[in-house]
This record gives C-alpha cells, sequence and structure tokens, in this order.
C-alpha cells in the first residue's frame, strides 16, 4: 500500500470546533488514479492537504510509502513533501517573477542539487510537456493550460510517490481541461505515477479508475471506475 | 545533502529586490543616508578638530606660562594692589626648587617694533628669549637654526623671524641667513626662519616675531634683571595643574605677596587649554554619534518596515516554496539575505558617498586638515552595517517563517 489512511479524524478550531473529517479509512495502491469528488464543505480539501502533509490531523493514522505522517516536525515535513510528493494547484501557483523553466527546477533547488543538474532535469520535464519553446517565458505569457503543463512538469521533477492535484482543472476551458486531464493519464498509464485528483466535477472524476465519494467528513462510496462510464454527461467530454 | 550558496540564491535575492525597484530604492534611501551622515559628521569632526588643533601647532601640551600682576590682597603691612616683576632670580629659583620642571625659559619682549631690510619694512613683536625656549614652542624652520645657549651666553646679536616678517622683508623668498635686519636701532644678523603657523599668541604670534638672545634683548630694552614671562614645561608624566601652587609660593615668598593671591600671578596653563577643547569635541563626537547612528537606525527600521509589507504580499508564493519542500530555514535565510543585500548595497553607496563629498571638502579647505575617514572606519561601519541588515530582517523573517504551507493552496 501507497498510502494508508485509518480512521483519521481532523476538527478545525476557529471560535466553535467544526468537525470536518468524522474518520476516513482510504488505502490507495501505487499506480492508481483515483479521484476524490465531493461538494464543497464536504472535506476533500482537507483530505487533500493531509494526504500532501499541509496539514496535520486529530487522530487515526496515516501512513504514506510504509512511514507513519503524524507529528512531523516543520523540517520532516518539508522534506517528505519534497521527495514524494508533487501538487498541482487549481490557480496554477507558479511564481510569478520566475521563468517555466526556473519555477521546474524550484523544488531540486531545495533539494540542493547542483544548477546544472536541475536545469538539465527541468528542460526536459518541460520537453516532455511540449513546453521547450516557452521554457524562459514568464507565466504572465502563457496560456491557462500552458501554465498548468509547467506546474505539472514542477510536480514531477522530484519523481514523487503521488501527485496530488487539487481541482486541476478549476481554471481551464473545456478544451484545456480535457488535455490536462488526458496529460494525467497518460503519465498514469504510461509512467505508472500515482495521481490523486481532487475535483467537484464528474467529468473530470471520469478520468480516474476509482471514484472516492465524500460527504460530510465521511467516505460515502468508493466506485470503481475502470470502464469510465461515470460521468453522466458521458465519457468523452469534461463538461463544464 | 543540501546546498546553499549558489548562484540562484543570490539570483532570488536579486529577483526579489528588483521587482518592486522605487520601493527598494526609497528604502534603501534611509539607511544611504544614515550612513552618508555618520561617516561625514565623523570625518568633519575630526578635520574640523584638526583645523582647531593646527592653533596650537608647535606648543608644547605642558606648559605653563607666567606673568606678573598687581596684587588683590593686602599683605604684611603692604596695601594691595601692589606692581611686582618677575626677574632672573625667579628663573634660576624654579630651576631649583622645582626638579619637576624641563625647561624653565624667561623672555623679555617689546611690542610694536618695525623691523626694515633694505626699504621692506615690517612691523613686528620682539622677543628675547632663551637658548632652551624652542623646547616650548616649537620651531618650524625652513632657513637655519634657533637661538642657542651661546647666542645667549655672548649676547650674539643675532635673530630668527617669523613667516610673515620673512614675507613681508623678503618678497623674493630666498635665504635670509646671513643678512642683516634693522630693528630700532641695531642690526642683527638673521640665523633662522621659523615658518610655524601656530596662533597661540604669547606674547605675539610666531610668525610675527623677531626672536633674539634673551641677553640682547634685555640689554637692548634696558630691562635690567627684570623678566616679562617665564615659560615652564614639565619633566615626562609630569601634570602641570599640580605645580601651580608651589610656583605661587616660591613667588610670594620673594616678592612678598598673600600666597592665596590667585591674581598676583597670571598662570596660563595649555594643559588646561588643551583638556578644554579635547572635552569639546569630546562632546562633538557623541552628538556626532548620537544622531550618525539615529539616523541609521532611522533608516533600519524603514527597512524592516517595508521587508514586513513585502512578506505579507508574499503570503502565497512563500507559500508555494513552502509546499514544495522550502524548509522554514530557507524562507528565514531568504528573507535575510534580502535585507542584508538591501542595506549593505545602500549602505555601501554611502561610504562612497561620504568619502567623495569629504574628499571635495578636502580640496575645498587647500588641504590644511584631514577630513578624510580612515580605512578602518569604513570597515568598521561595513561590519555595522552587515548587522544591522540581519536585525532589520530579523522579524520580517520570523513572520515569514510562520507562513504555512495551506496559505499557497488559498486562492490569489
Amino acid at each position: 500500500m501507497l498510502i494508508e489512511l485509518k480512521g483519521v479524524h481532523k476538527t478545525y478550531d476557529n471560535g466553535q470546533p467544526l468537525h470536518v473529517l468524522k474518520g476516513i479509512d482510504l488505502s490507495i495502491e501505487k499506480g492508481e488514479f483515483v479521484s476524490i469528488m465531493g461538494a464543497s464543505g464536504s472535506g476533500k480539501s482537507t483530505l487533500l492537504n493531509i494526504l500532501g502533509i499541509l496539514d496535520n490531523y486529530d487522530e487515526g493514522e496515516y501512513h504514506l510509502a510504509g512511514k507513519l505522517i503524524k507529528n512531523l516536525t516543520e523540517r520532516e515535513g518539508a522534506t517528505y513533501r519534497n521527495q514524494m510528493i508533487g501538487f498541482v494547484f487549481q490557480s496554477f501557483n507558479l511564481i510569478g517573477f520566475k521563468t517555466a523553466v526556473e519555477n521546474v527546477e524550484l523544488p531540486l533547488f531545495y533539494q540542493g542539487v547542483n544548477r546544472h543538474r536541475r536545469r538539465e532535469a527541468a528542460m526536459a520535464y518541460l520537453e516532455k510537456m511540449g513546453l521547450t519553446d516557452w521554457a524562459s517565458h514568464y507565466p504572465n505569457e502563457m496560456s491557462g493550460g500552458q501554465k498548468q503543463r509547467v506546474a505539472i512538469a514542477r510536480a514531477l521533477i522530484t519523481h514523487p510517490e503521488i501527485i496530488l492535484a487539487d481541482e486541476p482543472t478549476g481554471a481551464l476551458d473545456s478544451k484545456t481541461s480535457v488535455e490536462v486531464m488526458e496529460l494525467l493519464t497518460r503519465l498514469n498509464r504510461e509512467d505508472g505515477v500515482t495521481i490523486i485528483v481532487v475535483t467537484h466535477e464528474s467529468g473530470v472524476a471520469n478520468c480516474a479508475d476509482k471514484i472516492v465519494h465524500i460527504k460530510d467528513g465521511l467516505i460515502e462510496k468508493i466506485e470503481d471506475n475502470r470502464q469510465h462510464h461515470s460521468s453522466v454527461f458521458g465519457t468523452k467530454t469534461i463538461m463544464k | 545533502m543540501r546546498h546553499r550558496l549558489d548562484i540562484d540564491t543570490f539570483r532570488e535575492i536579486g529577483d526579489s529586490l528588483f521587482r518592486n525597484k522605487r520601493r527598494t530604492l526609497l528604502t534603501g534611501f534611509g539607511i544611504f543616508w544614515g550612513l552618508f551622515m555618520l561617516l561625514f559628521l565623523v570625518g568633519g569632526g575630526n578635520g574640523l578638530k584638526q583645523m582647531l588643533s593646527m592653533n596650537f601647532e608647535g606648543f608644547a601640551t605642558n606648559t605653563i606660562v607666567i606673568i606678573s600682576s598687581n596684587t588683590s590682597k593686602p599683605w604684611k603691612g603692604m596695601k594691595e594692589g601692589r606692581y611686582w616683576q618677575l626677574d632672573r632670580k625667579d628663573v634660576e629659583r624654579l630651576r631649583t626648587l622645582m626638579p619637576e620642571l624641563d625647561v624653565v625659559a624667561p623672555q623679555v619682549s617689546n611690542w610694536g617694533q618695525t623691523a626694515t631690510y633694505k626699504g621692506n619694512s615690517s612691523s613686528v613683536s620682539i622677543k628675547g628669549i632663551s637658548g632652551d625656549y624652542h623646547k616650548v614652542e616649537a620651531p618650524l624652520l625652513k632657513y637655519g637654526r634657533t637661538i642657542s645657549e651661546a647666542d645667549v651666553e655672548q649676547e650674539r646679536k643675532v635673530c630668527v623671524i617669523g613667516k610673515r616678517v620673512y614675507n613681508d622683508l623678503f618678497p623674493e623668498g630666498d635665504d635670509p641667513c646671513g643678512r642683516y635686519i634693522q630693528v630700532g636701532s641695531v642690526f642683527l644678523r638673521i640665523i633662522g626662519v621659523d615658518y610655524s603657523s601656530g596662533n597661540i599668541s604669547i606674547n605675539g604670534s610666531a610668525s610675527e616675531s623677531v626672536m633674539m638672545p634673551f641677553s640682547v634683548a634685555a640689554q637692548l630694552y634696558k630691562r635690567g634683571n627684570n623678566v616679562d614671562i617665564i615659560c615652564m614645561t614639565g619633566k615626562k608624566g609630569v601634570k602641570m595643574s599640580t605645580l601651580e601652587g608651589r610656583i605661587r609660593s616660591i613667588l610670594s615668598r620673594e616678592h612678598l605677596f598673600d600666597p592665596t593671591d590667585d591674581q598676583a600671578v597670571m598662570v596660563l596653563n595649555t594643559e588646561q587649554i588643551f583638556s578644554i577643547v579635547d572635552n569639546l569635541f569630546r562632546g562633538v563626537n557623541f552628538l556626532i554619534w548620537l544622531v550618525g547612528i539615529g539616523t541609521l537606525l532611522a533608516g533600519a527600521v524603514g527597512v524592516s518596515n517595508i521587508m514586513m509589507v513585502t512578506v505579507r504580499e508574499r503570503t502565497v508564493e512563500i507559500g508555494i516554496r513552502r509546499a514544495i519542500g522550502a524548509v522554514p530555514r530557507d524562507i528565514l535565510s531568504q528573507i535575510i539575505w534580502e535585507s542584508v543585500a538591501l542595506t549593505l548595497a545602500a549602505g555601501s553607496t554611502g561610504i562612497v558617498f561620504s568619502v567623495l563629498i569629504l574628499n571635495v571638502v578636502e580640496a575645498l579647505t587647500k588641504h590644511q586638515a584631514a577630513f578624510q575617514i580612515s580605512f578602518w572606519t569604513a570597515i568598521l561601519a561595513a561590519l555595522l552595517l552587515s548587522v544591522l541588515g540581519v536585525l532589520a530582517g530579523l522579524a520580517p523573517a520570523l513572520r515569514a517563517m510562520k507562513i504555512k504551507p495551506v496559505d499557497a493552496m488559498r486562492d490569489e
């Protein structure tokens, strides 16, 4: 098991306690393509934050690649994030004053990889994303789809165990959304990258092999979607 | 294995500083101005002190000059207001009774005389000096020598002339030694030219004096045994102000005045003058550092403030960095480096600018005094800057460290 959650609880305490996750049990194997679906307020973002070691949890256990992720120091958290997890955000979250290639190589910078090898690796991933010509462009000179592909390259560069994508198509039009999801699917099929996508769009969720439905802080059902017949809008589109 | 210093570390710093050029410039200006003020004032203060000290040039710092004056208290049946006169015996007495003294040099003088040479004339003051007077007021000889003991003993009619007298009498400006000038009714052979420009005027400043042997002057102006003033310097390590009382009592015994009568002997103690000047400049220096450091601190607070704002603006960026693997220390060091880089760049400009301005000031004052700050002052200033930079960056960096990676997930 790559990811194993057992009875994970999370309560936010802002004035009055808000019980967001009420005992989540979830296992994800290496090489799976999973989507987590739920309405806003269902706790899916909190779950993603916990999976991404961006947030801690109150009860239960979370094992990532055999390591218990609990009560980590900031430094350990940062190191695990850096080595095991690649993030793809809804709003891309590229650093605006850095070029595409500089953005991609940033995780390696924090790993202490030397400049030359960093640049080489970053260029290789940009090529894979079909963005070689855009390497020295700044994010504000690129389209949404290009920005998201740069972000995916940045997520991949450290060879992480999992890619966590938080509404990866949220800021894209439907055509680009399809391209980005196809890209993620290809990465999963061809390179065996484990991908977890959090979304509230059924079309996006339908790309995954397994759909985890979350409702009110609990897993409602886990749907086997290897046939990709889940979308109410048909199998070949991502409805916006 | 984590890095830390490669080119990109510095490019990161440069990038974030240049992103908002105007703000960086204005913030840096505070530091620049603070450092400029500090160094300019320090340099200016030193230069002024030197210029003031030049007035005492050549004068021994441990000199006491005594002049007789009217008594102000009745004593042994004699009325107050009586005049008495220093004489040659006093010189001998002081020499034998006060072994702490190094030089006891009597002087007679005659002001408002005219010296002439081949139709050129100059109004001068005559000083009859002893052979060891040069130990009290060191001459800056351009030509020749000073009055010697032998000159005094053998009553040679020789003289040393001051700078202004030389310029008046010898406008063509060659070596006048061996020529004769006329002062009053006598001709004196010039044996030296004193170029000292000191402004302490004991019997007139050196530059407008004609100095001749004591014995010659006494005879020429019919002074008999009388002496106008006595200059004394102490041996090494002797504090002259502690000798004043004994000098008064020795003189009062011989000349019959009240030893507690402060007005009967005018005592001029250069030590006091020097210490007044020293104290004055100590005060000025204190003010300089207070104002300079104050301005610099205000600049540093400005940097700290702006960095605070910057950190807030960069919450998302810092969150992204944290999410993709920056440890808190990376963020801390980045912010501190930015602060140090800004302070150092602005401060170095301040150092360079103040050095330039001080150079101009030196040129404007015709290099009379050294206004320029020393190399080590500049190094010290640079070190001070680095420390300030770190301190200014500390608070913003600590705030930046508190930014959680989750903050990157929020929409911009």
